[in-house]
C-alpha cells in the first residue's frame, strides 16, 4: 500500500521539518514523483490550519477585552436590575446543549468531509445548522424579552457589556451558519476538492472555537451572574 | 485519491488543528469522548451554580476550574491540539494567545479593582461639585 509508504516517509521526514516549512526541496529529491505532488498538498492543508488557528487566537483575544469589560461593569447596575434576577438558567442550559451538540455534529460532518460520505456530511451539517439556528433563535427570545422588561442595552454599564459580550458572540455564530450553508453548497457545487476541504477544516476550527467561547462565556456571564 | 490516504495517515492526520483520527470509528469515537466529558462537566457546572450543599464562596472558583477543565476536553477531542511532536507550532501559537488573555483579562481587573478602591464613592464626588 502506498498509504504504508507514505507513512513511514512521513514518519522519517517528521523530524527534520515536521511541516516542511521550506517546502521540502531538500526532501522532495529523495521522494518518487507521486508523493511530492502528494507532500506539497498536504503541507498546503497543514499551512492554512496553522494560519486559521492564529486567527481564532486572535479572535479569542478581541473575546477576552469583552470579557475584561463585562468583569469590570458587571456590578455597574445603576440601580437597574441585576444579572441574578435576568439571568433563566434552564434557558441558558438549552442554549448550551443546542452548542455543544452542533460542536459533535460538526465533527461528524467533517470526518464525512475527509471520507467523502454525502449522507454523513450533508446529515450532519444539517443538524449542526438546525442546532445552530436554534441556539440564535433562543438567544435572540431572550434579548427581545429582556428589551421588554426594561432591561435593553441602555439601562445600565452592566447591560451594554452584557449585550455587547453575548450579541457578539451571536453574530459570530450567525457568521458561522451563513458559512455552514456555503460550504454545503460548495461541496454539493464542486465536489470534494482538496481546496474546498481545506475551506471545511477552517469552518470546523471556527465553529469549534465558538463552543469554547461559549463555556466561558456561559460560566462568567449566567452561572456565576445568576449565583450573585 | 491518493491524498485521501494521506489524509487518513495517522502520522499526519494530527499535525493539523481540526484534523481527525485515521478512520471513521476511530475519528468519531474521539468527538464521542469529548461530548460525553464536555456533557459531563457542564452538568456539574450548571448543578454547582445552583446547589445549596456546597460552602458558597467556593462556588466561582469551583465553576471556573470546571470551564477551564472544558476548555481543555474541547482543545483537545475537538480541535485536536495535543502535545505531540508535530503540533508544536500550535502549542506555542495557543500558548501565547492565553499568555496576552490571561494579561488582558487579570491586567483589566487589577487596575480597575484599584481603582474604583481609590475613588470617592459616586454620590460624595457629586455633591462636592455643587
Amino acid at each position: 500500500m502506498s498509504g504504508a509508504a507514505a507513512a513511514n516517509g512521513g514518519a522519517a521526514r517528521g523530524h527534520d521539518d515536521p511541516y516542511r516549512l521550506g517546502h521540502g526541496q531538500a526532501t522532495r529529491q529523495r521522494q518518487p514523483a507521486a508523493e511530492h505532488a502528494d507532500g506539497s498538498l498536504l503541507s498546503k492543508r497543514i499551512i492554512v490550519g496553522y494560519g486559521f488557528w492564529i486567527f481564532l487566537l486572535s479572535d479569542i483575544i478581541m473575546f477576552s477585552a469583552f470579557f475584561a469589560t463585562y468583569a469590570v461593569l458587571s456590578d455597574a447596575t445603576a440601580g437597574g436590575p441585576s444579572g441574578h434576577e435576568l439571568f433563566d438558567l434552564s434557558n441558558t442550559a438549552i442554549e448550551t446543549a443546542c452548542l455543544l451538540l452542533s460542536s459533535f455534529t460538526c465533527g461528524v460532518a467533517s470526518i464525512g468531509a475527509r471520507l467523502h460520505r454525502g449522507v454523513w456530511f450533508y446529515g450532519a451539517m444539517a443538524v449542526t445548522f438546525v442546532l445552530g439556528a436554534t441556539f440564535i433563535g433562543l438567544e435572540a427570545h431572550e434579548f427581545a424579552g429582556l428589551v421588554a422588561r426594561g432591561a435593553g442595552p441602555t439601562r445600565s454599564a452592566f447591560l451594554s457589556a452584557f449585550f455587547t459580550l453575548v450579541g457578539c458572540h451571536g453574530l459570530h455564530v450567525s457568521a458561522g451558519l451563513l458559512w455552514l450553508l456555503t460550504m454545503m453548497a460548495q461541496v454539493f457545487a464542486k465536489g470534494y476538492r482538496p481546496d474546498i476541504l481545506r475551506r471545511m477544516l477552517c469552518f470546523s476550527l471556527f465553529w469549534h472555537t465558538l463552543d469554547i467561547i461559549w463555556v466561558a462565556l456561559f460560566t462568567v456571564v449566567y452561572l456565576m451572574g445568576a449565583g450573585q | 485519491m491518493s491524498h485521501v490516504e494521506r489524509a487518513n495517515d495517522p502520522a499526519h492526520a494530527e499535525t493539523v488543528p481540526g484534523g481527525d483520527g485515521d478512520d471513521e470509528a476511530g475519528g468519531v469515537g474521539i468527538y464521542l469522548i469529548g461530548l460525553g466529558l464536555a456533557t459531563l462537566l457542564t452538568f456539574v457546572s450548571f448543578f454547582i451554580a445552583r446547589t445549596t450543599l456546597v460552602w458558597q464562596p467556593s462556588i466561582p472558583v469551583a465553576l471556573a476550574v470546571l470551564a477551564i477543565a472544558q476548555m481543555g476536553v474541547h482543545l483537545v477531542f475537538f480541535l485536536h491540539i495535543t502535545t505531540g511532536p508535530d503540533n508544536i507550532n500550535n502549542v506555542l501559537a495557543l500558548a501565547f494567545g492565553v499568555l496576552i488573555v490571561m494579561l488582558l483579562i487579570g491586567g483589566s481587573l487589577w487596575i480597575m479593582t484599584h481603582l474604583n478602591h481609590n475613588m470617592m464613592p459616586m454620590d460624595q464626588v457629586m455633591q462636592m461639585q455643587r
